[in-house]
């Protein structure tokens, strides 16, 4: 009884920081993903101030969500991490590019239109290889005793292409929508536009994602349409329905938090619509959270440190967004 | 095209260059997040501007190499997954936690502070500024603590049991799976490591500048306070390294006859080899130059102490004798001329010489890369002796690894090895770009001077530049 409470516990926790990871870092591979489209000079300058203080902090969740499934979930870490090797290796090579560009492309004017592309092309790969991965998840994964037994090629697939797209778009929204909070003058303007094209292309690509999911798995489809679930699930693309319908009259009349605001909301339920899909696998179809759990005692032992510890790294982390409040401006931060 | 090439070679070709590259920047970032702190707090007791030029000549470069650790740390995270799932599944219950505690109590810490830090001289107060540099510190030595924790559980695992599916779980006090043998040592003899490399490196730009204009006062007390460490830490750091040495002796005895090149028992007592060519088909040091009884000395405290030699023990249990003995050898030399280099400059000090001798200097600026070499050189003989073992006696690399298909880990190798270099290249040729400018002369108070001279507020720097420094 205990284990069974601790195991939901952990992938609760587990499935908040990837949660965190995913808005947090979204807006900075956003960013990323959209610096292409943004001006030399003042724009690209205050996109990088706007992010600069914080996405350390922000990848760090990465690390969490990573070290999380390694330490409460090994055998889901063991399996998922070789099925999508090139995946994950292609996104962590985006995110070399992506973080060392923060620092070097201030180092030497000259160097700065090549860091500038690596910044943007790392945000993109890394965006693109998360959203595969997801749709590999999804897809599902094939194991016997306890390992990996695919080939090596086996996340591929039109499905996965799609996902990878969606996510992209997705974290373009995010960053626009953060744009649009904290800059002024021409970029705000820009971030605008963009914002109201790429909510355009969430939307699709979400409704895409979620019209092909419950086809994977007869077990998806159960999920989504047999009675009476269905008059839950019914209710998740309601309220996306409703977000993206405050997003783009927020837009529209000028607001500049709340766009933000809905973006993270439709995240959120695309997640809460993941996780009614997957639940309690973790690896589908063969994995579940239960199978692939740590042992009571690792449980245990972390959750008495996360329990006061990231209350803690959630107090901090708001004041350092705090200390960063209101518009970056174009000199820095005086 | 890779298909004749054997996946585990291949993984742990991998794991070796990434996790190599990895400790190269906390090795100084672990000691330059101290090294501010202390100028920052010098600063705030003394009022001293020089202190504070300081503490921002350093800032960039430790933003620079904080930033490279840090995306070479997150590749760590996710190797073991990717290329040794057999051993996460077996190890993950046992050492997952210790590393997702390390995320929550020192990566977030540093992340959290690291903003503030370094941008927000003048967004928050003095103090507070100096409390964030404070916790970016320590946040770097409760992370050090934490994966010498997990490294030293899997050189002498202690506080677990084997699970029907062969996996380690915790079993008893997690005291134990902490506090494992080698880990006190190993944590010591670490962040030592971390403040020497630190040292010589500042100690080398203090130097370089010395070398060009005695009379600036930034170079003049870096290089002191720098000289100051090499003299009193280099010899606490080879007391750490024998009792550390003594330690593994008890627990990886193979790993120490292999670092001696103590091929043959030697049953009234083992010769000190210095040099020679260790040949484990033949089971002999050839060309063996050798000190008779010193071995014995050092490892037992007594020169007729019988020792045993590799071929006590079965030659599967053998680590790569070659690379052990020459790694080690390579560290210890180094930490030779550190002491040197320390004793010298306290020579120079009590002339009153310390800013006038050029020769002191030049070998400074040549000690400059030493620690790194160091480092990596302790952890090659490190993880190299434990061989053929992950976990030391228990589980063999050889089957450790994941599922994988050679061709996979070939090109994800050969990827790793470009954008390495390309990436860790280009912040080498920074940081040094960085260094070689001469700390600023002036004296002058950092809330006077606009913030943009600190080049480290993007925006600003790049303001400065078009506009031309004021
Ligand atoms: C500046 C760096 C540095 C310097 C000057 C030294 N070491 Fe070291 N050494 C390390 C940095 C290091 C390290 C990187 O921190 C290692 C790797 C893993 C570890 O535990 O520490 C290490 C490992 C290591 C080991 C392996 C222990 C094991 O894995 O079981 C021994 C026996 C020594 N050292 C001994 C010495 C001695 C006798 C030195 C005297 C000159 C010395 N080290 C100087
Ligand atoms: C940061 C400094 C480190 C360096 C320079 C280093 C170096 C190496 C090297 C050279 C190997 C390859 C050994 C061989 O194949 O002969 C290796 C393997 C390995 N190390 Fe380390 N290591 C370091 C830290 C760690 C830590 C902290 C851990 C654990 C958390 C660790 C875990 C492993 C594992 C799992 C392998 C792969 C299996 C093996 O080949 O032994 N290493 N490391
Ligand atoms: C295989 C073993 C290792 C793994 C898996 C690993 C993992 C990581 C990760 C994920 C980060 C980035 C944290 C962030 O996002 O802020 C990181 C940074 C860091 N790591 Fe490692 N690490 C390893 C070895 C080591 C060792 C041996 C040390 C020190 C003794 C160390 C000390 C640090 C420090 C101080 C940082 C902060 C960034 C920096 O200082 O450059 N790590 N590591």
């Amino acid at each position: 009884m205990e284990s069974l409470d601790l195991t939901l516990v952990w992938a609760g926790i587990i499935g908040f920081a990837v949660m965190a990871y995913v808005v947090m870092d979204g807006f900075d591979l956003g960013i990323g993903i959209l610096f292409p489209t943004l001006q030399v000079g003042e724009e690209r300058d205050q996109a990088m101030n706007s992010i600069a203080p914080v996405w350390d902090g922000n990848e760090t969740w990465l690390v969490m969500g990573g070290g999380g499934l390694f330490a409460a979930f090994p055998l889901a870490y063991a399996i998922v991490l070789p099925a999508t090797y090139p995946l994950i290796i292609a996104m962590l090579l985006g995110l070399i590019f992506r973080g060392v560009a923060f620092e070097f492309r201030w180092r030497d004017p000259r160097h700065r239109p090549v860091w500038d592309v690596a910044f943007s092309l790392g945000s993109v790969v890394a965006a693109l290889a998360q959203g595969m991965t997801l749709g590999a998840i999804l897809q599902g994964i094939t194991v016997e005793n306890d390992a990996y037994a695919g080939g090596w090629l086996d996340w591929l697939s039109p499905f996965s292409v799609l996902t990878g797209l969606a996510v992209v778009a997705g974290y373009a929204l995010l960053g626009a929508t953060w744009l649009v909070w904290k800059t002024e003058g021409s970029s705000l303007r820009h971030a605008q536009t963009m914002a109201w094209r790429l909510g355009i292309m969430t939307l699709v690509a979400l409704a895409a994602v979620s019209a092909a999911t419950p086809n994977l798995h007869y077990e998806y489809w159960r999920r989504w349409f047999e009675m009476p679930g269905v008059l839950l699930t019914a209710q998740v693309p309601l309220l996306v329905a409703i977000t993206a319908a405050i997003l783009f009259w927020s837009l529209r009349r000028g607001h500049e938090r709340l766009p933000f605001l809905m973006a993270l909301a439709l995240f959120l339920l695309g997640f809460v619509g993941l996780g009614i899909s997957l639940y309690p696998y973790v690896v589908p179809p063969a994995v579940t959270i239960r199978d692939a759990a740590a042992p009571t005692e690792s449980l245990r032992f972390m959750l008495v440190g996360a329990l006061v510890i990231i209350p803690l790294i959630l107090t901090y982390t708001g004041w350092a967004y705090w200390v960063f409040r209101g518009k970056v401006g174009t000199h820095g931060y005086h | 095209m890779f298909d004749g090439l054997d996946p585990v070679v291949l993984a742990r070709a991998q794991f070796a260059f990434t996790v190599s590259f990895h400790f190269i920047f906390p090795a100084f970032s672990i000691g330059l997040a101290s090294y501010l702190m202390v100028l920052e707090g010098l600063w705030l007791k003394t009022g001293k501007g020089v202190y504070a030029n300081l503490y921002r000549y350093w800032l960039k470069i430790f933003a620079v190499v904080f930033g490279m650790g840090v995306v070479s740390g997150v590749v760590m995270s996710y190797q073991f997954g990717t290329n040794w799932s057999v051993f996460s599944h077996k190890a993950g219950p046992v050492i997952g936690p210790l590393m997702a505690y390390e995320v929550m109590t020192a990566f977030f810490l540093e992340a959290g502070f690291l903003g503030v830090m370094l941008f927000g001289m003048n967004k928050v107060g003095k103090g507070l500024h100096f409390f964030a540099t404070s916790m970016v510190a320590l946040g770097t030595l409760i992370s050090a603590t934490w994966i010498i924790a997990v490294n030293s559980w899997m050189q002498t695992p202690a506080g677990f049991a084997i699970n029907d599916k062969g996996q380690f779980i915790p079993a008893g006090s997690w005291f134990d799976i902490v506090f494992t043998a080698s880990f006190p040592f190993r944590l010591v003899h670490t962040v030592i490591a971390a403040y020497l490399t630190t040292a010589f490196a500042v100690g080398a730009v203090g130097a370089w500048h010395l070398l060009r204009d005695r009379a600036n006062p930034g170079a003049r007390k870096m290089f002191s306070m720098a000289m100051w460490m090499a003299a009193l830490v280099a010899p606490v750091q080879i007391l750490a390294g024998d009792a550390h040495g003594l330690n593994t002796l008890e627990h990886q005895p193979v790993k120490v006859l292999a670092m001696e090149g103590d091929y043959r028992p030697s049953p009234n007592g083992a010769p000190l080899i210095l040099f020679g060519w260790p040949d484990s088909e033949a089971a002999d040091v050839r060309y063996e130059v050798s000190i008779p009884h010193l071995g014995s000395l050092i490892l037992k405290h007594d020169p007729f102490a019988p020792l045993p030699g590799l071929t006590d023990f079965p030659r599967d249990q053998w680590p790569p004798v070659p690379i052990v003995f020459w790694s080690f050898r390579l560290m210890v030399g180094l930490g030779f001329a550190m002491l040197g280099i320390g004793l010298w400059s306290l020579f120079a000090r009590y002339r009153r010489q310390l800013y006038d001798w050029p020769w002191l200097h030049r070998a400074a600026v040549l000690m400059g890369p030493s620690g790194f070499v160091a480092v990596i050189a302790g952890w090659v003989t490190t993880e190299v002796g434990r061989q053929p073992f992950t976990v030391y006696g228990l589980l063999r690399t050889a089957e450790s690894h994941s599922p994988l298909a050679a061709p996979a880990v070939a090109v994800s190798l050969i990827a790793f090895v470009i954008v390495y270099f390309a990436a860790f290249g280009a912040g080498t040729y920074y940081l040094l770009r960085l260094m070689a400018k001469p700390p600023e002369p002036g004296e002058s108070e950092p809330q006077k001077v606009p913030q943009r001279a600190a080049g480290i507020t993007p925006a600003s720097g790049v303001a400065a530049r078009t506009v031309g420094r004021e």
